[in-house]
């Protein structure tokens, strides 16, 4: 061949392997029980899980590997493949060695297959019906232990069941990073267990339920709730938070059972949250509204039917201007449910006043045109940044992943702004805790240190040597060559308490000094990106594009589309206070819990004239609407959600939604049909296909897209668009097509669109780096700072029993020190006082709260931090200031 | 009780400092706490977590899978008699049966008077001079059960130098400061 | 006859040279002095030059293992294996009680030599007065600026830490000893990957060697490999300390020449054990510590050297024998060796921690009246479940040999050899469980 221009042949990167005299292809370090099961070869195991290290310790993988001295057992687990290894997995010698390893582990099992949870879905038992010998040979006593223990208040464990197989103790230490369950004791008479009176409190603690691959870990909510065989399932996305989780939802008898991990590479890895996980409880509280409510003679909410309620609302909605209606809420909704709402409010109630979010994100127009950054990028990054919250709090398993690319083989560098330590701290590579509303003075200071410009004395309370040590790591991180080169930023809200101008302009900084960042939003409610994408925000329309850009390309769509960039929900409330907005449609939006300024949510709910709630669960506000309509919640429809990478993935119905609810789309469609047009939908694949068609950022996908296999992770928006589809149209026409380079799964082929106006172009921004104002300091009064948690007061923990009572303690954060100079001590009452109100609550003291601050944990039952806080005065000084008072007993 | 007295603490310190990862010194530091209390105690236990950087539970897993360690009282001896190959042929388990007899308790348990646990040991090294047992882990070679039972009288009266249970080696190292291995930690 | 050849129990009887003076005195520390105006390497390859075989049990040449070590892989540790437990080992306790600075030296030549940047002595736990004798020679060697900070004014500086354990058989292999010294549950890791060499001490290269082992290097250091390779035969060089327990007229603990002497004359020689109590029989003996499979009467002209007692199925080990004479149950004497590996068992394993102590419970059936015929073969097929074949050395379905050598070690040539003394257990039995049982 020398004498051919063929270029070499590329050296092979594959080994080739065989198995049971079939020759696969191997990659160089795929453990070879890997390689098998990907070639078709199962070899049992029991400790081995893909993703956890392998400890090779239950010896059921055993199999027969060619070697320097020929055929030897080694467990497939900890074996790599090596280049011409040849191995045999059901020799005589593999049979017998597996055989006795599986009697082995019987010896001490319990024989109550028949009563126990995992009958029917157990590998021990699977096992052992297929391969395992008929009677037992030993006939000795088995080890006994007290029957099931609780080791958490969500898991308990029955330690005659257990195997051994350190898959739930591996789980706590390497994934979850909470090892509070071990192994004790030696050899035979090992269990594992808790420290005493320590419980296994993680967030993640269910999912050493799912992997267990005995009935030893069982969950407290699930125990005896269905027999395995009993129960019917379904592939859906969890959406309690934006990670966009994937799941089955297990039902049995119309109830939802269980909720399980499914492994998706790019999200979750199989892994789910608690709050996930037994969130379920609430999709059957009796709290549900089960159809349309409307007041009586008395003011009571009523059950009506959907005809009288929609005809009323419609009815009423006629009376006012487009302007003087406002849409608020729906980041949790579908995305199909999310661009029906759109485009009724849009197109046919003609008003701008539109807006997914509650204050508490960032503005839509600062980050969702962002260079955005996936997961995956999170991993493999040179260097993350948080600019956000604790997202074990908010977001837990990319908390997860996070922990897992920081503390794991990867080691992937990891800094932190924040104005608390939290968990983040704990793996952080290096933290600056700054004072609240001054994270921009502190990336400054960072960035000039980077840049060779050293900090030379104290900023944000900070020492300079420890803003060039932080410094010092960013740069060396981002000059290492490790990685792959891009600076991943989490972007989102620390605290509710400050304004978001300061976070907004650290982020164009670090855009701006440092090499190819990408953005990775943590706003926590599930479709707020697809909400946003959708146009659920004023001044956007679906698909990513400003009204400016879009307004065009949707006239030609749409019936209409508005002409002015409408109130987001701080203007929509202040105009409501003062008597301008007069209707008020929330979906799903819980204003008096959630709203960062409760005052200003109790005056314009006093004010406004009407207000139609559409929601699932009875709440604080929708109580005071004047109609309900009852939705459909989690579980009991189908459409597509998209997560905070902008990946696009099904939910859906596993069960019938109570009473006469409907899905929310069609409330929106059969409320535009009274109001006397027509939006176009038959079903939710239609709205899917429409999104498809008109949203630019979506273009391409349909509702056949999510069956085909390319997609089984979903759908990576923006879709890059191939280049031929681009040139059909030609370039003439001035159409241009979304291009995003940094997408790497889901390329959808753009259909060529008919000659009319142009597909806008995808919003683009640079972040501003307008200087925001910077808080005077004031010694006499404490900065707020008001941070989520996982487990709340908010309608989903409290409509599911086994969560509710794990929400924290409620009260004031301090500082020990900043509680002594104000003569206050753990668990004394105090008053606590903004410009706008007071409360009374008990003292915390913390030492993760930094002197000077006042924290609170938001939406606590007992008390609401949200009373505390001023808009204006947010806006305005940057911050909430707070002051304390003693109280006499 | 059950936290180090400042004294230990300052030991367990220094015992941390010793090592170049601070979790290396668990075991040390468990036999420091069952030095003072006699056997190692819960709270013990969350202290060593906090001063190696760990979870009381992994402190607790290390602590269990060794023969030594304690988790409740013990008597203030802990007589041990080895019964395995070599004792064994050479009366070892006679030897713990007249123990038993002569102490009125079981193996694995303790005397009334909290003053003797009786345990059969596993080989202790001392083969050549079986029957061989220990006291609070000082050797006592080719007992016979004469010498058995004067033993117990001594110790009883308080007539031996053997010190109480927990109580390890009595010479300790002493490493100079600037050598210890936390001085260049990762 | 084989003259009695000291070598490194040469301080055995001097009442003071476990302290520095005494050792000084008897020809201390010159080793070290000497071994430091060598290259690293050069020590190395005079230590491979004298062949010296690990004494710990599995005798893998000391030399060669530390040249396992990966070039330029910094830091590296040494870790002293001093967790002697092994049924019938008894020379470990002495060495380091009688000379702990001959272990010193030891240690600081072969940290010199592998450039460690710290030493770690782990002793058993159990051993406290062997641990006060060790503390406070390190506390001397320190002082004598023999430990530490450019030790002996040169430029090499290493610590060496004393550390115990507490109480665990299988932390003496030498992963799990390294997991324990982690702070961990002595839980063996897997070789491959984990060989120390490469992946040891915090991940880190590490080399572990026994104390007698170490004990040896000063003298090869100062009389040279080539005196030492004059001692013993090809493969088995210097002298080796050998513990005779049980039946023998007088047990002990005998340093003699390696590869050459016999078992019978250590067994019956005046200078070693002079003969079986009460002139019995030898029934059977451990030739190399509990794990070993047993040797018999027509055994006793065989060699004490590594390879040929290897060929013969069983292991020189540790340098555990023990002698059973004619009257030894041979069922019991099973059973206890079975019981002590059931409950060092770490428990890792599936085979080992179910099945050892599954053997346990057969056997303890048997003993108490209770054993069915079955239970034999039962016995043999449990152990094959441990490891495959039962031959020696042992094929493991585990991490660590701990399982199998509970499964192949005394158990197989016992039950053959003996099967009528189980027999009779079985005969005179009243079974519990039903005897047609599987
Ligand atoms: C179960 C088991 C127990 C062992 N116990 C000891 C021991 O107590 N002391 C020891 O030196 N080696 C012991 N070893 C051998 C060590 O793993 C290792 O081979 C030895 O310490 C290496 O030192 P050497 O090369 O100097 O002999 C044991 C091995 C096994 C498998
Ligand atoms: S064979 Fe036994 S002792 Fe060895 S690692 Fe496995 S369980 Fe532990
Ligand atoms: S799966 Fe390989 S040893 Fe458990």
């Amino acid at each position: 061949m020398t004498d051919t221009n063929t270029p070499e042949a590329p050296k092979k990167t594959t080994l080739t392997v065989t198995i049971d005299g079939t020759a696969i292809e191997a990659n160089p370090g795929e453990l070879l029980i890997a390689a098998a099961e990907r070639t078709g070869t199962f070899i049992p195991r029991f400790c081995w899980h893909p993703r956890m290290t392998e400890v090779g310790m239950c010896r059921m993988c055993l199999v027969e590997v060619s070697g320097p001295r020929g055929m030897s057992l080694q467990p497939a687990c900890m074996q790599k493949c090596g280049e011409g290894m040849v191995v045999e997995t059901k020799s005589d010698v593999v049979k017998k060695a597996q055989d006795g390893v599986l009697e082995f582990l019987l010896v001490n099992h319990p024989l109550d297959c028949p009563v126990c949870d995992k009958g029917g879905e157990c590998p021990l038992q699977d096992q052992t019906l297929t391969f395992g010998p008929g009677e037992s040979r030993f006939v000795e006593e088995k080890r006994h232990f007290e029957k099931p223990i609780s080791i958490s208040e969500l898991v308990l464990l029955d330690r005659e069941r257990c195997i051994l197989c350190d898959r739930c103790t591996r789980f706590s230490k390497e994934v979850a990073g909470d090892p509070l369950i071990h192994f004790i004791n030696r050899g035979n008479t090992t269990e594992v267990n808790t420290f005493p009176e320590d419980p296994f409190s993680s967030y993640f603690s269910g999912n050493v339920v799912q992997i267990c691959p005995v009935g030893a870990l069982t969950a407290s909510p699930y125990r005896f709730a269905a027999r395995p065989w009993d129960l019917d399932q379904v592939e859906s996305t969890c959406t309690s938070c934006a990670v966009g989780c994937q799941t089955v939802i297990q039902s049995s008898g119309d109830q939802i059972t269980r909720f399980q991990g499914v492994d998706s590479d790019p999200v979750n890895w199989g892994w789910l949250c608690d709050k996930g996980r037994f969130g379920y409880e609430a999709v059957s509280t009796s709290a549900r509204i089960g159809g349309p409510l409307m007041r009586n003679a008395a003011g009571e909410l009523q059950p009506a039917t959907w005809i009288d309620s929609l005809d009323a609302v419609a009815t009423r909605l006629r009376t006012y201007q487009p302007n003087e209606i406002g849409v608020i809420g729906g980041a949790r909704l579908t995305n199909e449910d999310q661009y029906a709402w759109v485009k009724l409010a849009k197109s046919v109630l003609r008003t701008d006043n539109v807006d997914a979010q509650l204050a508490d994100g960032l503005p839509a127009e600062a980050w969702i045109g962002l260079p955005a950054g996936t997961i995956d990028d999170l991993a493999n990054a040179s260097l993350v940044i948080n600019l956000g919250p604790d997202i074990k709090e908010e977001l837990p398993v990319l908390f997860l992943r996070l922990r897992d690319a920081v503390t794991q083989k990867k080691r992937t560098p990891f800094v932190e702004f924040s104005p608390l330590s939290n968990s983040l701290t704990s793996i952080a590579n290096a933290s600056l805790h700054y004072r609240p509303g001054e994270v921009a003075v502190l990336v400054e200071a960072v960035l000039d240190a980077v840049g060779g410009k050293t900090a030379e004395r104290q900023i944000s309370g900070l020492e300079a040597a420890a803003i060039n040590d932080f410094a010092a790591v960013v740069a060396k991180a981002t000059s290492s060559g490790k990685g792959s080169g891009k600076v991943v930023v989490l972007l989102g809200r620390a605290s509710l308490a400050d304004s978001t101008d300061s976070v907004v302009e650290a982020a164009g900084r670090l855009m701006a000094q440092l090499p190819n960042v990408v953005f990775l939003p943590t706003m926590r409610r599930a479709n707020l990106r697809g909400a946003l994408d959708l146009g659920m925000s004023p001044g956007l329309l679906p698909g990513r594009v400003t009204q400016a850009d879009g307004r065009a390309w949707f006239a030609s769509h749409w019936p209409s589309v508005p002409s002015n960039v409408g109130l987001d929900t701080v203007g929509m409330l202040e105009s409501a206070a003062a008597g301008g907005l007069k209707a008020l449609v929330l979906l799903g939006a819980d204003l008096l819990a959630d709203f960062p300024d409760r005052g200003l949510v109790e005056r314009a709910l006093a004010k406004v004239d009407y207000v139609v709630a559409v929601d699932s669960i009875t709440n604080e506000t929708n109580s005071q609407a004047h109609v309900v309509l009852g939705a459909c919640g989690f579980a009991e429809k189908n459409g597509t959600t998209t997560n905070l990478e902008g990946r696009i993935t099904t939910v859906a119905a596993k069960v019938s939604a109570p009473g006469t609810s409907r899905p929310d789309w069609m409330i929106a469609t059969m409320l535009a049909s009274q109001l006397g047009a027509d939006l176009g939908f038959e079903n939710v694949e239609s709205i899917t296909d429409e999104i498809g068609r008109v949203a630019p950022a979506h273009r391409g996908i349909t509702s056949a897209s999510f069956g085909e296999r390319a997609n089984v992770d979903g759908i990576l928006i923006p879709i890059p668009v191939v280049a031929d589809a681009v040139a059909d149209d030609g370039v003439e026409d001035g159409v241009e097509a979304p291009v995003d380079a940094d997408s790497s799964d889901g390329t959808v082929e753009t259909a060529a669109e008919p000659v009319g106006p142009a597909v806008p172009t995808l919003l683009s921004i640079r972040p501003s780096s307008v200087p925001a104002v910077v808080p005077t300091p004031d010694s006499y009064s404490l900065r707020l700072v008001v941070s989520r948690t996982l487990y709340d007061n908010g309608v989903h923990t409290q409509s599911s029993p086994s969560l509710a009572k794990l929400a924290p303690r409620a009260g004031i954060r301090l500082n020990p020190g900043e509680a002594e100079r104000h003569g206050l001590r753990d668990g004394d009452r105090v008053k606590v006082l903004s410009q706008t109100a007071d409360l009374i609550t008990s003292v915390i003291t913390d030492d993760r709260v930094p002197r000077g601050v006042a924290h609170f944990l938001h939406n606590q039952p007992g008390v609401s931090a949200t009373v505390l806080m001023d808009q204006v005065a947010m806006q305005s000084e940057g911050i909430t200031k707070v002051r304390l008072e003693t109280v006499g007993s | 009780m059950a936290r180090f007295s400042p004294a230990s603490l300052e030991r367990a310190r220094e015992l941390v400092d010793h090592y170049p990862r601070p979790k290396s010194a668990t075991i040390p530091l468990c036999h420091l706490a069952q030095e003072q209390d006699g056997y190692l105690t819960d709270s013990a236990m969350e202290q060593i977590a906090e001063l190696v950087g760990c979870t009381p539970a992994e402190v607790y897993g290390t602590a269990s899978f060794y023969e030594m360690f304690k988790f409740h009282e013990v008597g203030k001896y802990l007589i041990g008699v080895c019964t395995n190959i070599s004792c064994m042929l050479s009366g070892g388990e006679e030897l713990l049966d007249h123990a038993a007899e002569s102490l009125g308790i079981r193996a694995g348990s303790t005397t009334a008077d909290g003053m003797f646990t009786l345990e059969e040991m596993e080989c202790l090294a001392a083969c050549t001079e079986a029957p061989c047992l220990q006291v609070n882990y000082r050797y006592h070679h080719k007992v016979s059960n004469g010498e058995f039972d004067q033993l117990v009288a001594d110790l009883r009266a308080g007539k031996t130098n053997t010190p109480p249970h927990g109580t390890l080696g009595r010479v300790r190292q002493s490493i100079p400061a600037d050598r210890r291995a936390n001085h260049d930690r990762l | 006859m084989p003259a009695p050849l000291k070598m490194i129990t040469t301080r055995w009887d001097q009442l003071d040279g476990h302290t520095l003076e005494g050792y000084e005195r008897t020809g201390g520390y010159t080793a070290l002095r000497k071994a430091l105006t060598m290259e690293p390497d050069a020590v190395v390859e005079e230590v491979k030059a004298a062949n010296l075989a690990g004494r710990g049990g599995a005798g893998f040449p000391c030399g060669t293992k530390w040249s396992f070590l990966p070039k330029d892989v910094f830091p590296r540790y040494l870790v002293v294996n001093g967790d002697e437990s092994e049924p019938g080992t008894y020379k470990d306790r002495i060495l380091l009680e009688r000379d702990p600075h001959q272990l010193i030296e030891g240690v600081l030549i072969a940290s010199w030599a592998i450039k460690a940047k710290q030493a770690f002595i782990y002793i058993r736990g159990e051993m406290p007065y062997a641990h006060e004798r060790v503390a406070q020679a390190l506390n001397d060697a320190y002082n004598a600026g023999y430990v530490g900070k450019n030790i002996c004014g040169t430029d090499f500086s290493i610590d060496v830490m004393l550390h115990w354990g507490a109480g665990a058989y299988i932390v003496g292999e030498e992963t799990a000893l390294i997991e324990s010294l982690e702070g961990n549950r002595g839980m063996p890791r897997l070789k491959p990957p984990f060989f120390p060499a490469t992946q040891g001490l915090y991940m880190q290269p590490t080399v572990v060697n026994n104390v007698e082992t170490l004990s040896n290097l000063p003298w090869i250091i100062n009389n040279g490999a080539s005196q030492f390779t004059s001692y013993g035969n090809e493969k088995n060089t210097g002298t080796r300390l050998f513990a005779v327990s049980g039946h023998v007229k007088n047990p002990g603990v005998f340093e003699v020449e390696f590869g050459t002497t016999t078992f019978r004359e250590l067994f019956y020689d005046k200078q070693f054990c002079g003969g079986i109590r009460n002139d019995h029989r030898v029934k059977a003996f451990i030739p190399g510590g509990g794990s070993a499979p047993w040797f018999y009467e027509e055994d006793l002209d065989t060699p004490l050297d590594a390879g040929v007692v290897g060929s013969k199925g069983s292991m020189l080990g540790s340098g555990a024998i023990v002698v059973m004479d004619e009257t030894t149950d041979m069922v019991k004497a099973t059973w206890r060796l079975v019981k002590f590996f059931a409950k060092e068992s770490c428990g890792k394993c599936s085979p080992c921690r179910e099945g050892t102590n599954w053997l346990e419970k057969i056997y303890r059936r048997i003993l108490e009246g209770h054993g069915r015929p079955q239970d034999i073969e039962l016995l043999l097929d449990v152990a094959d479940n441990i490891s495959p074949g039962l031959t020696w050395p042992p094929k493991q379905t585990t991490i660590c040999p701990l399982g199998p050598s509970a499964a192949a070690g005394a158990l197989p040539g016992s039950v053959k050899r003996f099967r009528s003394e189980y027999e009779a257990y079985i005969a005179a039995a009243r079974p519990l469980i039903p005897v047609n049982g599987h």
